[in-house]
């Protein structure tokens, strides 16, 4: 038998930007088992509800996370508007999934261009960059910010996107399409980026149910789930949302599956802004949540979903809020995808679920 | 399989104007709501401390004895929570972000004399 050794990796490592540290116990090349561990940068975010009231604490939640920014401060508003029984005005719920799903496009390219990044491809992380960088600019026409976009507030939006200029992100998602194409038959065909992804960390579907993987992981895995098919906000408005899935299990499909969301996406707000209603985009909330009272709702981020808790207690402060974030959940399938790969491609399987540290250690 | 599936793409990007930009040769392009600094124009407020209350970090203080509006721009996170709820409108959102500076200094408007000590 060969010797066995430990290799440390990260918490700091060219790969990742956030620090998630792994023990490698490693046979020759092989790793046997990996022994993950998060806690580096904690911040304590959960408990600040005790010291920001309700309505402040959103602009905490959006900064949970820079890239899932809008998606948890999304979350936050449907948990707290669920607590206090609020009707959201039909503009707002598309607006905010309008702003959810641009999210969720810029999520995917960041993470496209750092995988190829991860695989050495530098000239693709680029162009994948450099299309991201025109989301970016549709939120800070549409919002004032670029990653935290303090748009989203309890009972509503913070400010309306015209009718001409709905149409005219439209018009600029389908501009990029043409380009993301290129990109995306680059990664779906190029054979430089299959030897580097086909069959590295296999993940059955068997095993990512056991695991209990969520988001674009288990959907790669064959895992039909998306929350998005519960119609939370504007969603029940769509004709016909498929979520996009994969049985192959391996990094190929994870890649396959969020660079073909990114063109779902741009479908999807082009719906959306073809049914948009007219009408006001915020409610006045007035009187707090009621003490003991709870409400649980759950989002599909771009990592997965994620489910959020808020009790009451009769303030205008919550007593409680929790949030179960997609990479706590996929942490353990992935530590499994890891046991029995090369060690040359540890890296790349640990970016193929996405990792989001600060989301999961908020 | 392919290869070279990015070589068009390439090619294009050798005759094309540069994504990036030459900042600062070429000044930063702001949208109409892009997010900077909050200013207030003192002829308006009446120094009552909504916004004070409203701010989630603090960065505003108001003394209506000293007849001062103080903002302390590294402290702002630029929510807009000030300029939504002055009962006056008498805040705006400057697109223009602070400056770079050594030192963290706050701004502060005299309602008798509008000059801004830094
Ligand atoms: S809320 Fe408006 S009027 Fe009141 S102190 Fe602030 S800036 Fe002045
Ligand atoms: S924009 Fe927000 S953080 Fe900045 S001064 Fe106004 S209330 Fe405070």
């Amino acid at each position: 038998m060969a010797e066995r050794s430990v290799i440390p990796f990260g918490p700091q490592h060219p790969v990742l930007p956030e620090p998630l540290h792994l023990d490698l116990i490693i046979e020759d090349e092989r790793v046997v088992e990996a022994i993950p561990q998060v806690g580096f940068v904690h911040r304590g975010l959960e408990k600040l509800v005790e010291k920001k009231d309700f309505q402040q604490f959103v602009l905490v939640a959006e900064r949970i996370c820079g890239i899932c920014s809008f998606g948890h401060s999304l979350g936050y508003c449907e948990t707290v508007e669920a607590l206090m029984g609020i009707e959201v005005p039909r503009r707002a719920e598309f607006l905010r999934v309008i702003w959810h799903e641009l999210s969720r496009i810029h999520s995917h390219l960041l993470w496209l261009g750092l995988l190829a990044d991860a695989f050495g491809f530098e000239n693709l992380f680029m162009q994948c960059w450099r299309l991201r960088e025109r989301v970016l600019d549709i939120f800070e026409a549409t919002t004032g910010g670029r990653v935290i976009l303090t748009a989203c507030k309890v009972g509503g939006v913070e400010q309306d996107i015209e009718n001409s200029e709905l149409a005219a992100i439209v018009e600029d998602l389908n501009g990029m399409r043409a380009e993301y194409d290129e990109l995306l038959r680059v990664f779906l065909k190029d054979r430089s980026v299959k030897s580097r992804l086909v069959g590295v960390g296999h993940l059955t579907k068997q095993q990512a149910r056991e695991f209990a993987c969520v988001g674009p992981f288990a959907r790669a895995s064959g895992i039909e789930e998306d929350m998005r098919l519960f119609g939370f906000g504007a969603y029940d408005a769509l004709a016909d949302f498929q979520p996009i899935v994969s049985s192959d299990g391996d990094g190929y499909a994870r890649c396959e599956v969020r660079a073909r969301e990114v063109l779902a996406s741009i479908d999807l707000i082009a719906e959306l802004v073809e049914k948009i209603p007219d009408g006001p985009f915020d409610q006045k909330v007035k009187g707090a949540p009621a003490k003991g009272s709870y409400a649980v709702s759950r989002l599909e981020q771009p990592r997965g979903e994620c489910f959020y808790f808020a009790r009451g207690n009769g303030t205008k402060f919550l007593e409680r809020f929790r949030i179960r974030t997609p990479t706590s959940q996929n942490i353990a399938g992935m530590v499994h995808t890891l046991q029995g790969c090369e060690l040359a491609d540890v890296p790349l399987n640990v970016l193929t679920i996405d990792p989001c540290i600060s989301c999961t250690e908020r | 399989m392919s290869s070279f599936g990015l070589a068009k793409m390439s090619l294009r990007n050798l005759f094309r104007k540069p994504a990036t930009k030459g900042y600062p040769a070429v000044p930063a392009v702001f949208t109409e709501r892009s997010k900077g600094t909050v200013r207030n124009d003192m002829d308006t407020c009446i120094l009552c401390g909504i916004c004070q209350k409203r701010c989630p970090t603090n960065a505003i203080v108001v003394d209506k004895p000293g007849g001062t509006w103080t903002v302390n721009d590294f402290d702002c996170i630029q929510c807009l929570s000030c300029v939504r709820s002055c009962p006056k409108k008498s805040l705006t959102m400057d697109p223009q972000y602070a400056a770079p500076a050594g030192e963290m200094s706050a701004v502060t408007l005299c309602k008798t004399n509008e000059d801004a000590q830094e």
